[in-house]
């Protein structure tokens, strides 16, 4: 874990989608409210939680791929979310997103050549030969053989497209990587491959990542941090063994332990959830988790916990912690 | 497991695809048996043949794809009938009657213009078991037994007005109204968020064990399998490479592509440890190859730590080195 100064500080990220109805009403998805953390230099933070938690939302409000409806994303002393979007461009070479389908995510029409080299083209970075340079390096550093370069994307498979993917994020060389369920629509045989790419590239070149998953064993081998969420609000952060070895908040070993192992004998001792995920069109009062959570008291219901320190570094929020 | 009752017995299954002009063969030769009341699960990545050979025993393959060879004899009460030789007609008869079906996602394989009501009472309906009030009252205990709470509310919405882990429990229940004997689950969780997930493992466990049915689980998730499986066949290029009890086949792989698969899957606390040890992950290297262009040996040997030129050279037989357990591999015993 390399502890650097902090990079990206985010406060009260806040993302509110909806349109107003025409007589006023109209609905509002709360996707994330009042989301804040901060990431140092170097670290691996990873967003962990169910659909609908507000992870992918969270991970596209820092890099403004969305405008953010509340809140601050101050990236290296600037806040990014008060920018207007002319002035992003400069700032978009630094922070790049790794997405998680990697065939709906390359354009079938362009070569790889031209894949890998768009984004320098727009940064108006060298001459051609330069960045095709470039491009045959960046094809080396994710172990693709350099001919890939005049070949298209439907000529490989699902892991090679990753490797392509991840390839374009880091020609622009960022110091931040949104990787956004990097490896979720792999074959497990696969997924491990890209896994140790992202964990060698990260080392390689000290990157700050934010992983998005809901894979908890990739977290466990990549992140430093954990931030687990739900109905679009931080539960627990902590570090990874913290967060996993003595989870401080309701939810988080529920999530843990509805993951089944291949362990031999390793029969479940598991919280099973009742219930789904309320919508976030209509979340609960209060905390989110209680009308799941098999420890809910009737406060939950009138307050939003505030978060508390329950360790060096690791918080949670629950009235109970 | 002991020996159960024979309820579902593939022998040599073989299915072609004519794809661009040529075939291919996504299921070469399966033999795989199922007892009542157990479940086993077929395991394998996507292009291994695990979902056609489902669809081949619900005989529900598109049209460009036919049963080439081998049998899937489904033992009834009135005797033993191969599936893979009924007629469209026949086979409507056993369909949603003695084999219940359910699906990855659950979205596209309820009808978005029918209630749940609706479809949960067509299979009583169409075999003809009961009155439409009867057909009524069963679908209300159904989707009770599947935990769909305010069951007999829930008969008239649509299933766009459920959740996703409530429509995988109305398409359980449509699938077990009839009270099959077999149910085939395909990917069934695979849609589903985990605390759901292991809700419908839950719920499928408990309902095994009140009807007493066997069920084929189709799934990547190998996590699922050590949770639900009494047995496992793993797949891989159109064949079952790996079977055997589920306890034993993850404490003891035999084949390398089963050591590859389960080593590529960290178990809780063993990634940290792996981490901070300086450790990767064991990924099993390469790619898997395609069906149109198949290496002549064994199927794995591209990718195969252990290949030799025999491996190159010859597919693997079957060969048997346990009570229950088999494996295609030249070098198995290396193990």
């Amino acid at each position: 874990m390399s502890a650097g100064g902090t990079l990206i500080e985010v406060s009260g990220l806040t993302q509110h989608f909806g349109r107003k109805g025409w007589f006023g009403g109209g609905r509002v998805v709360r996707a994330v409210s009042d989301v804040s953390f901060g990431i140092r230099k170097g670290e691996v933070v990873a967003l962990v939680g169910e659909s609908g938690s507000g992870k992918t939302t969270v991970g596209r409000s820092m890099l403004r791929l969305i405008d953010p409806t509340g809140g601050k994303v101050v990236y290296d002393g600037t806040d990014l979310a008060a920018l207007p979007p002319a002035a992003l461009r400069p700032w978009r070479r630094r922070m790049q997103y790794i997405f998680q389908d990697p065939y709906a995510s390359l354009s079938q029409r362009m070569t790889v050549g031209e894949i890998l080299t768009e984004g320098l083209a727009i940064q108006g970075i060298g001459t051609r030969d330069e960045r095709m340079g470039k491009a045959a390096r960046a094809l080396d550093s994710v172990e693709m053989p350099r001919d890939a370069l005049a070949r298209y994307p439907h000529e490989f498979s699902g892991g090679q497209r990753q490797r392509l993917g991840i390839a374009r994020a880091l020609i622009l060389e960022p110091e931040f990587i949104v990787a956004d369920e990097p490896v979720s629509a792999l074959d497990v045989s696969i997924q491990a491959q890209i896994v140790n790419l992202l964990r060698d590239l990260q080392e390689r070149d000290g990157l700050t990542m934010m992983l998005i998953s809901h894979d908890l064993s990739v977290v466990e081998f990549l992140a430093d941090t954990v931030i687990v969420l739900y109905l679009g609000r931080i539960m627990e952060m902590g570090p990874v063994d913290a967060v996993y070895g003595a989870p401080a908040h309701p939810y988080t070993p529920a999530l843990l332990s509805a993951v089944p192992s291949t362990a031999p004998g390793a029969k479940r001792t598991r919280t099973i959830l009742k219930g789904d995920v309320p919508s976030p069109i209509n979340p609960p009062s209060g905390c989110v988790f209680r009308t799941r959570c098999p420890v809910a008291m009737p406060a939950c219901a009138d307050t939003i916990p505030p978060d508390r320190a329950v360790g060096p570094g690791h918080r949670s929020a629950c009235l109970r912690s | 497991m002991a020996e159960r009752a024979p309820l579902l017995e593939l022998r040599g299954l073989r299915t072609v695809f004519r794809v661009r002009g040529r075939e291919i063969t996504p299921v070469d030769g399966v033999d795989l048996a199922i007892g009542a009341g157990e479940t086993v699960a077929l395991v394998g990545e996507s292009g291994s043949g695990k979902s056609v050979t489902a669809l081949s025993v619900m005989r529900l393959l598109p049209g460009t794809a036919r049963i080439d060879a081998g049998q899937a004899i489904l033992h009834r009460e009135t005797g033993p009938v191969d599936l893979a030789g009924l007629d469209a007609e026949a086979m409507r008869a056993v369909r949603g009657a003695a084999i219940g079906m359910v699906f990855q996602e659950p979205m596209t394989s309820l009808n978005p213009v029918l209630t749940i009501g609706d479809q949960i009472t067509e299979p009583l309906l169409v075999h003809g078991r009961c009155s439409r009030a009867q057909a009524g009252e069963r679908a209300v205990a159904m989707l009770e037994a599947v935990g769909v709470p305010d069951p007999a509310r829930r008969l008239a919405a649509y299933p766009h007005e459920l959740s996703g882990g409530m429509r995988q429990r109305a398409m359980i229940a449509m699938a077990l109204i009839c009270r099959p004997g077999l149910l085939i689950a395909d990917e069934p969780t695979t849609a589903l968020d985990v605390t759901i997930q292991a809700q419908i493992v839950d719920l499928l466990e408990g309902l095994q064990r009140e009807m007493g049915m066997g069920i084929l689980f189709v799934t990547h998730n190998l996590g699922v399998v050590a949770d639900m499986a009494h047995r496992v066949a793993i797949m891989y290029a159109g064949r079952i490479v790996e079977e055997g009890p589920v306890a034993e086949v993850f404490a003891r792989p035999l084949h390398p592509y089963t050591r590859g698969l389960l080593a590529s899957v960290p178990r809780p606390g063993e990634a940290l440890a792996l981490r901070r040890a300086g450790g990767r992950l064991a990924a099993v290297p390469g790619q898997v190859p395609s069906l149109m262009n198949l290496p002549r040996g064994c199927a794995f040997s591209t990718r195969c730590t252990l290949a030799t030129d025999l491996c190159r050279a010859m597919p693997p037989d079957r060969v048997s080195p346990g009570p229950g357990r088999g494996v295609r591999c030249h070098h198995w015993a290396a193990a």
